[in-house]
């Protein structure tokens, strides 16, 4: 990670970078959406409904492994005082929030037809919610703290403590009755049929990509503003 | 209302924020990217 704390190096990388998650991201993403609304076939039950897994399952991942990412760059910015962790965490964050706000809107949307109901307070719908207050909370906040030239160390304490809600999120299908169905999804298995299941990987990596370009290039543009920044505060001395 | 029109309405507002993201990013990237450059130059 400290090889990369040189912001000129983290460039070199970053800039190739960008072009091929992007790339990559919209060739997997475009090929995953496709196959899944054209070639698996329809659920038993839930009938064509169930073609939503495939936007709604990636996004539901990107809007927790974004607070993961706040959460590991906040830890290294209080504990290594890495120079470019308070530029990652900010950086996360829209696209973080992004991807909580599609995971809610396409939940609900698959809600209505299945459960009956747009809404439901239940464990998961409700903590998903809770993450996406805190991706504003911690936008408002880092963004105060950077406008006021602080190194954003409130904005990090808040990203840690924010990260309880993520065991929260993963645990409450299975600590609460709730309308959600269980863990169907899990690192050795699933419980869906594969007929059903192999365009996931597809749009899984492909927004995972896409994400990871959305936080690379905002963390260009920060660079960028801070290299303007340095360079009128020099010209004005 | 059929289930096409759900799946229809799901994609439709993922694939509109993903996009929206990804171009916010990129305009923010390349306007502060030209300003940097032409900073340099000056």
């Amino acid at each position: 990670m400290h090889a990369l704390a040189n912001p000129a190096r983290f460039l070199r990388i970053a800039r190739p970078a960008t072009t091929w998650l992007l790339l990559v991201g919209l060739a997997l993403a475009i090929a995953g959406m496709a196959a899944g609304l054209t070639l698996t076939p329809p659920d038993y039950l839930q009938g064509d409904t169930v073609r939503i897994l495939y936007i709604h399952v990636p996004s539901a991942w990107l809007g927790m492994a974004g607070w993961l990412g706040i959460a590991a760059a906040s830890l290294s910015q209080l504990v290594w005082r890495h120079p470019l962790a308070a530029v990652g965490g900010r950086a996360v964050a829209p696209a973080g929030a992004t991807f909580a706000a599609i995971c809610l809107l396409t939940g609900s949307i698959w809600g209505r037809p299945t459960w009956g109901t747009w809404w439901q307070w239940d464990g998961r719908l409700t903590s998903m919610l809770v993450l996406f207050f805190l991706y504003l909370g911690y936008i408002a906040l880092a963004s105060a703290e950077k406008e006021r030239g602080g190194e954003g160390r409130i904005a990090a304490i808040y990203g840690l403590v924010g990260a309880v809600n993520l065991p929260i999120i993963h645990y409450s299908v299975l600590w609460w009755r709730t309308l959600h169905q269980g863990e169907s999804i899990g690192l050795t298995g699933s419980t869906i049929a594969g007929s059903i299941l192999w365009p996931l990987p597809l749009t899984l990596v492909g927004f995972t990509c896409l994400f990871g370009a959305a936080v690379l290039m905002r963390m260009r543009a920060e660079l960028a503003e801070a290299k303007v920044e340095a360079r009128m505060r020099r010209l004005g001395a | 209302m059929n289930a096409w029109s759900f799946v229809a309405a799901a994609y439709v507002v993922a694939i509109a924020l993903t996009a929206a993201l990804l171009l916010w990013a990129f305009a923010s990237m390349r306007r502060a990217e030209a300003a940097a450059d032409a900073l340099k130059r000056k």
